[in-house]
This record gives structure tokens, C-alpha cells and sequence, in this order.
């Protein structure tokens, strides 16, 4: 396959969205094949191995939470919210890249999110998977979690809906449902191709199922194009809601660091910019691995750096806000969190390592050399993701400094802390490799819309 | 094998056509060939979604977005009226005084709700007008059509439609640019699920109906074992509970005594007269202050408290036979009953209210042996009704050695007397 260079910015002329062979049947037979091999590439079984590895050391830890309490974890006064909740709103902000890119992107018509929204769109039901376990152990007698819907119980209780903490359990909840509608909505028409090329009965019994007997006819496809609209016309105001409600439940609490208008927004953006980064670290080496460099091609990745680039300003610029924000309003409270015990205080290395991943690391994506070279792309990725990770634990750790001095204390993760966040990252390889091994990676259907031929009238 | 030959013996009914194309615009053009001709039931299928098939085809605009508009509304009314409902009628929870409902704090769950309602209309929705699932369709038999959904365009015509004419039809498609066209049979014999897939459903239903039969049989039957208690949910703590024994204390009490010399808060009772009854080293002649004014309300207090508290062994009128004392002397089986005095008796008549309220308050040991004769009142009875029970006891006493010159002039008359002078009653 000859490398054609598509980043090119000539606005003369338009920049291929696909490279190389670009015919229907090449398409096809380019995604297909990848879940249709006998045997993924090596590499493949490495990973799959030690994600089963780190998926049954999560499942053996909360197996021993559940037995023991939560307080195998380092909660305790005043910080009961420590890595649990870090991490649900980390894997919740890596959701949503994949709805940005399947519903905004769409909503956009910017056509090249076609290559990458299939892989993006599991990442987001993954990432959510990863992130409604923590809160569903954190409630502590696990048994009891159904108590967080509202149904009509011996108890003769509701739960309290002006809590923004039920506001999260129907948003992530919706957010999960309606994304795994998407899914599995844009996935129909590409698992009928792979049902109509099966070969074994059980898989063409297994594919004829799960296509529901998709044939493509031109109403079809109306109704099709039609509710796929819908869809993410619905999803895109609620990816916007689910993290700013997530925000909420910081935002509506008194707490110095956390009592800020700033925070929805800034946590969407938050959000995009840590998913982006999810998205570019899986599909780096997917693309290589399984030769899919002429479907997601360079400009794809540019362009997400470009996403990158963008939401890291933004959030950088949210961290110059708080401040100014904090010397300009005089509060005492919030002068001493953000001027002085964050930049300065005993979780200062987080804060730091913070600021320099999320918005000094990723203005290296001003330099075209930086967005074109993978190795690079996925290093800053990481970085941005360590950083997201450490600007939620930043802000979780606002609880050690109340208002009241009295109440100061300090929080220190226990290895069962650090076992299930390495945990949800197996968990969440885990479903990403199966994924890839199973399902059509790349959204065919849509890939052929942008072809050349599509772009005829 | 047998069944492809018992298919080959019966007649085959066409059912319909179906032509293949190689791109879109030859689709499009058969698309509206067909359409001129007059062609309604036919369909095209391609790999995606061809622009401008709708004009080409005449496909009406779909339903669906007013579906969702309609799930969207109902969403809406369902998310408010559920908020509205539990936490405004049904269990009314103040939190920091906000209002029960505001809407406000009612707006994500409202949104959320708005948006799940209508997504999943959208995903059903969007399957019910397209007739899916459906595993029966004669077109997935054809072998041709499985590139329909990589890279082949088909139109099928029925032969249903009233214009169909399978010669005209398959001209007009040929014209069109088909490469191929051939014809679909109704399927002689429909798609059968193969018989380990009934096996395995009729095992599975088999299986399904133990655990409800192990309820039902455990709901009728007695057992001896306690039932499973999976979830402890801190039920057992090894912890002393009140009121029970514990190897822990010498006392063997789990309910700890306060240490001696405590006195609980607002217990200092430091008014010798009114909690006690002693003025000085004396028991007090009078009445306390704190006991409030002498007067009938006190009386008719003290009434009440001394039928309540007292009457069960003094009796009513205080003659030491209430009922309580009647039953233990007439049972042979409690020697140690010591009956109660009768409040007539010349000792108690002399005593001085602070002593008669001593009494009531700690109870007496009459016979000088450590046992109380009679118990202590002060835990149960306040010291104001105390104090009310002396002055009713006083009254009691007065009743059985009143002079005719202690009534009021009023009243004697109503007493219905005898006239001494003429041993006549009165009126």
C-alpha cells in the first residue's frame, strides 16, 4: 500500500479521508478480516493475557472489599471520597471522547470522525463500565446498590432527588444505556456484512442474531439514517450533562476548590481532553497492528491531536480562572486552597504534575513534527491522561482543608487503592481486546459513505 | 441433503426479482425506471446509504422523529411527576429548607430522563418500522445477495405488485444497468432452527422451573434450621446488649451503675425542704413554696396520684386494705407479706407533712430489719405530686376526725344531719 501523505493543508484541494485501496469490497475485506482471522497477531495474546491477569486481581480486591468494608481502601475522615471517586470521574471524562466523536462530530458532518467512531464509541461504554463500578462498591454494602433507584419499597422511601448524587446515578446510567444504543445502532448494518460473509454455522447463526436480519434496503437505511440522527442529537446534549452533573457533585458542596461555576464546563472540557488522549493511545497501535493505516490515516490522528491541543488550552485556561478567581474574590478560604495549599501544600507534586501534563506537555502538539509521529502522539497521550487522573485526585484532595482547621487531616491510599486502579485499566483492556478480536473495529457502512464515490451525485 | 431434494420436487413460486448492480448511480437509475414504471413494491439495498434514493424511490418521510418528540414529552411529564410525587407528596424530606419541589434542582433528572425515554423509542422505534428482527427473509437464501451489504446494489420487485410482469421488469432492469437478474422463490419450506437449538431451549425451560418450585416447596414445608442468613449486615456483633449478663464485671451486669456520689444534670436537688421534706435537722410542718399554692387543684392533684400510686395498699380511703394487700393476705403462699399500715393509726397522725413526704419519697423499713416495708416513690412520683399526695393524705386523715364546727355554715346543712332537737334529718 503506497503511504500517501493526507495532512497536507492545501486548501485548493480536499485531503483524502481514507488512503489506499478505496473500493467498497476493500473496505469490507480490510475490517472484516481482522475479525475473521483464525488467530489475532501475537501481540494480541500478550495483552489479552495480562489484562485477564489484572482483571482477576480487581476481581479478587473487590471480592475482599466486599467481604471486609470500604475500609480497605485509605477513606476515612475527612477524605470519604478518595480514589474511588477519582477514578470514576477519570474512566466517566474518557466516556466521553467517543460520544463527541459518534454524535458532535456527526452533528458537525466532519466526516473523518467515520474511520475512528466505531473504536472510539466502545472505548466510551467501556470507559463507563470501568467507571460504574466504583461507585457501585464505594456504597459499601454492595447487596443493598439497588436502593439507588427509585422503586416502591417496604421502607416506604424515596431517595432524595435534589441531591446531585442521584443526579449522577441517572446520568451515568442514561449515559451508559443510550451509548450502548448507539453502538450497537451504528454496528447492525456492519454486522450484517460479517454475517453474510460467515462461513461456520455458529457464527452465521451468532451474526444473524445480532444483526436482527439487517438487509439494507433503501427504507431501511431511511428510517436508519434517520434515528441515527436522533440519536445523536439526543447524545450530544447529554455528554455535555453527564460530566457537568458529574461536576455538580462537587460544585453544589461548600467546599473550598470545589463551591465554583466553572466547574461544568471545565470538566466537559476536562473530559474531551483526557478521551482524546484515550482514543489516540488505542488507536496508535490498533492501527498498526491490525493494518488499519489506510482507514485511520495520519490526518485522523493530527486532527485528534489537534482536539488535544485545543482542550488542553481550555483547561489550562480554567486552571488560571480558579486562581485569579481565588486572589480576586478575596475569599480567604479559596486564596489559602489555590494559592497556597495546592501549589504549595502537601499534595503539591500532584498539582504540578497536573498543570505540566494537562497544559504544558500538550503544547507540544503546535509542532506539525509532533502531531505526525505516532511514538510522540502516544507519549503526550499518556501524559495527559497521568495528568487528568492527577487533577481529579487535586481536587478530591480539597476535602483535607475544610473550613475548619479542626477537621485538617490527610489521605494516604492503601495497595488496595492502587490494585483496583491498575484493576479497571486490565478491565478495560480486557473489553477493548475482545473488541477488537470480535467486532468490526471500523464502522464499514459509514467508511463507504466517505469514499470517493460516495461524494458523487 | 433430503431436504434440498424434497425443495427440488415441489413446485417453485416466483415470488419476485432481484437484480444486481455494480454502483450506485446504476441503482438510482433503476430505482427510478421502476418507479416510472409504475413499480411500487420494490426495494433497493445497498452497502450504506445511497443519497438522493429517497426522490429516486418515493419514500415517505418516516414517523420515527415524532415517535421520539412524543417519548421525548412523555419523558418529561414522567421525570416531573415521579420527583413531584415521591419527594413532594409521597415522603416529604426537608433538606436544609429548600423548598420540597423547586424545579431548578428537578432539571438534570428531568433531562436525563427526557433523553432515555426518547433514545430508546429512537433504537425500538427504528426496529419496529423496519420489521427487525426478522430471520425469515427469502433474500438472505439468495447467494448473489450477501454483497448486498459489501459492495453490490440489488432491487427486488415483488410479484405481488399489480403491475408486475417479469419480462417488462427484467428488461426494464437490464436497461438500467443490472448485471444480473434472476428470480426469488417463496422458500417451499421455511428456515428451521436446528434441533439442538430446541434441545438446549427445552433444557434451559426445564432448569428455569426448579428454583420456583424450590420457593413453592420451601413456602408450604417446616424446617427446623434457622433460615440462610447470607448477608449479616453487622445483625451479629459480639457486643453486650442492656439488661443482660456479662462475665465482663464482677456484678455480672452488662448496665453499668453510675460511680458513687454522681449526681445526673438537673438532679442536685439542692432544696432540703421541697425535695426532701427537712427544715434544718427536723421534718417540716409546713408546706415548701415550691410545691405551689395549697389550694383545690393540688388536692384534686393529689387525689388522682394517691388512687394512682398508693390506693393499690392503703386502699382508697387509706385503711391499709387495698387490693393489692387483700390478695397477698388471703394466699397462704406469701408469709412475707407486711400488710400496710392504715394512714388512721395515731403514729402516722402525728407525724409532720415532711415526714409523711419522706416517706413517699424513700419508703419506710418499719420492722428495723433492712427490708423496706413499703418502696420508694421518689423515682417514680415528681416532688410537686408528692407533695400533692401529703395534703390529700391530710384530707383523708381530717375526714375521720372532723368536728361539725369545721365545715362551713353553708355546707353542714347539705350533710342532711339530724336536728338534735327534734332527731329529725334536716329539710
Amino acid at each position: 500500500m503506497a503511504v500517501v501523505d493526507n495532512t497536507f493543508n492545501d486548501p485548493t484541494q480536499r485531503a483524502p479521508l481514507v488512503i489506499g485501496p478505496t473500493d467498497c469490497a476493500s473496505v469490507t475485506n480490510t475490517v472484516c478480516e481482522i475479525a475473521e482471522r483464525y488467530r489475532p497477531p501475537r501481540s494480541w495474546y500478550v495483552a489479552f493475557t495480562f489484562s485477564v491477569a489484572l482483571v482477576g486481581v480487581l476481581g479478587l480486591s473487590i471480592l475482599y472489599l466486599i467481604v471486609t468494608g470500604v475500609g480497605v481502601w485509605g477513606n476515612n475522615s475527612p477524605v470519604f471520597w478518595g480514589w474511588p471517586i477519582v477514578n470514576f470521574v477519570f474512566w466517566v471524562g474518557i466516556g466521553h471522547a467517543g460520544t463527541l466523536i459518534s454524535a458532535i462530530l456527526f452533528l458537525f458532518r466532519q466526516q473523518w470522525r467515520t474511520s475512528i467512531n466505531r473504536m472510539a464509541e466502545a472505548m466510551t461504554i467501556f470507559a463507563v463500565a470501568c467507571a460504574g463500578l466504583f461507585p457501585a462498591i464505594h456504597v459499601g454494602r454492595i447487596w443493598l446498590v439497588y436502593w439507588l433507584a427509585p422503586y416502591p419499597n417496604y421502607l416506604g422511601m424515596w431517595p432524595n432527588f435534589r441531591s446531585p448524587l442521584l443526579w449522577d446515578v441517572f446520568a451515568v446510567s442514561t449515559y451508559a444505556s443510550v451509548s450502548a444504543l448507539f453502538w450497537y445502532l451504528g454496528m447492525i448494518p456492519d454486522l450484517a456484512t460479517l454475517r453474510d460473509r460467515a462461513t461456520s454455522t455458529i457464527r452465521r447463526y451468532a451474526l444473524s442474531v445480532a444483526s436482527l436480519g439487517w438487509t439494507g434496503s433503501a427504507r431501511a437505511w431511511h428510517r436508519y439514517e434517520r434515528a441515527y440522527l436522533l440519536l445523536a442529537a439526543l447524545a450530544t446534549p447529554l455528554v455535555l450533562s453527564v460530566h457537568s452533573v458529574v461536576s455538580f457533585d462537587f460544585a453544589v458542596a461548600q467546599v473550598p476548590g470545589w463551591h465554583t461555576t466553572i466547574f461544568p464546563p471545565y470538566f466537559v472540557a476536562g473530559a474531551i481532553f483526557s478521551g482524546f488522549a484515550m482514543v489516540v493511545t488505542l488507536a496508535v497501535p490498533a492501527r498498526a497492528y491490525f493494518g488499519l493505516k489506510g482507514l485511520i490515516t495520519m490526518r485522523h490522528l493530527e486532527n485528534m491531536t489537534k482536539v488535544i491541543l485545543a482542550t488542553s488550552c481550555m483547561v489550562g485556561y480554567a486552571y488560571g480562572v480558579e486562581l485569579f478567581m481565588a486572589w480576586y474574590s478575596q475569599n480567604p478560604h479559596e486564596a489559602f486552597l489555590f494559592l497556597g495549599n495546592r501549589p504549595f501544600g502537601p499534595y503539591a507534586p500532584a498539582y504540578w504534575t497536573m498543570v505540566c501534563c494537562n497544559v504544558v506537555i500538550p503544547q507540544l502538539f503546535w509542532l506539525k513534527k509532533c502531531r505526525t509521529t505516532p511514538w510522540i502522539m502516544v507519549i503526550i497521550a499518556l501524559l495527559v491522561n497521568v495528568g487528568m487522573w492527577m487533577e481529579r485526585f487535586v481536587i478530591m484532595m480539597s476535602l483535607t482543608r475544610d473550613y475548619l482547621p479542626s477537621s485538617w487531616g490527610s489521605f494516604i491510599p492503601t495497595p488496595i487503592d492502587v490494585v483496583m486502579l491498575i484493576g479497571s485499566f486490565g478491565l478495560f483492556f480486557l473489553l477493548f481486546l475482545l473488541f477488537c478480536r470480535y467486532l468490526p473495529m471500523v464502522a464499514m457502512a459509514e467508511v463507504k459513505t466517505v469514499l470517493p464515490h460516495g461524494h458523487q451525485p | 441433503m433430503t431436504e434440498h431434494e424434497e425443495q427440488s420436487d415441489q413446485p417453485r413460486v416466483v415470488s419476485g426479482l432481484l437484480a444486481e448492480f455494480a454502483d450506485q448511480q446504476a441503482l438510482l437509475t433503476a430505482a427510478r425506471a421502476m418507479r416510472d414504471a409504475g413499480v411500487r413494491r420494490c426495494d433497493c439495498y445497498s452497502p450504506y446509504p445511497v443519497h438522493g434514493m429517497e426522490r429516486a424511490l418515493g419514500i415517505r418521510h418516516t414517523i420515527l422523529p415524532w415517535l421520539v418528540l412524543g417519548a421525548g414529552i412523555a419523558g418529561c411529564i414522567v421525570a416531573l411527576l415521579l420527583q413531584w410525587w415521591t419527594n413532594a407528596v409521597d415522603y416529604p424530606l426537608n433538606i436544609s429548607g429548600k423548598p420540597i419541589f423547586s424545579l431548578p434542582a428537578n432539571i438534570p433528572v428531568t433531562f436525563e430522563l427526557i433523553v432515555l425515554f426518547s433514545a430508546f423509542t429512537a433504537f425500538f422505534g427504528v426496529l419496529a418500522l423496519n420489521g427487525l428482527p426478522r430471520f425469515n427473509n427469502p433474500l438472505l437464501e439468495q447467494a448473489k445477495f450477501r454483497r448486498a451489504t459489501s459492495d453490490r446494489f440489488f432491487v427486488s420487485v415483488e410479484a405481488a405488485d399489480p403491475v408486475f410482469d417479469e419480462t417488462r421488469i427484467s428488461d426494464l432492469l437490464r436497461a438500467a444497468g443490472a448485471v444480473s437478474v434472476e428470480q426469488i422463490f417463496d422458500s417451499a419450506v421455511p428456515a428451521k432452527i436446528p434441533l439442538a437449538v430446541h434441545l438446549a431451549g427445552v433444557v434451559v425451560l426445564c432448569l428455569a422451573f426448579i428454583p420456583p418450585l424450590w420457593i413453592a416447596k420451601d413456602r408450604q414445608t417446616r424446617s427446623d434450621t434457622p433460615r440462610i442468613h447470607p448477608v449479616t449486615d453487622m445483625d451479629f456483633q459480639p457486643k453486650f446488649k442492656p439488661q443482660a449478663e456479662t462475665s465482663l464485671f464482677a456484678d455480672s451486669r452488662t448496665m453499668r451503675p453510675p460511680v458513687a456520689g454522681t449526681i445526673a444534670r438537673g438532679e442536685l436537688n439542692n432544696d432540703p425542704h421541697f425535695y426532701r421534706g427537712l427544715a434544718g435537722h427536723e421534718f417540716a410542718p409546713t408546706f415548701p413554696e415550691q410545691a405551689g399554692p395549697v389550694d383545690m387543684a393540688m388536692m384534686v392533684r393529689g387525689r388522682e396520684r394517691f388512687d394512682i400510686y398508693c390506693a393499690t395498699c392503703h386502699g382508697l380511703a387509706g385503711d391499709g386494705n387495698g387490693i393489692t394487700s387483700q390478695r397477698a393476705l388471703a394466699r397462704a403462699d406469701s408469709p412475707a407479706w407486711r400488710p400496710p399500715l392504715s394512714l388512721h393509726t395515731q403514729g402516722v397522725l402525728e407525724q409532720p407533712v415532711g415526714q409523711i413526704f419522706n416517706t413517699i419519697t424513700k419508703g419506710v423499713d418499719r420492722l428495723n430489719d433492712g427490708n423496706l416495708s413499703m418502696p420508694a416513690y421518689g423515682p417514680q412520683i415528681s416532688p410537686r405530686d408528692r407533695w400533692a399526695i401529703v395534703l390529700y393524705v391530710l384530707a383523708l386523715q381530717r375526714s375521720r376526725n372532723a368536728q361539725l364546727d369545721d365545715l362551713p355554715v353553708s355546707e353542714r346543712e347539705a350533710l342532711q344531719l339530724p336536728d338534735p332537737s327534734t332527731n329529725q334529718p334536716t329539710r
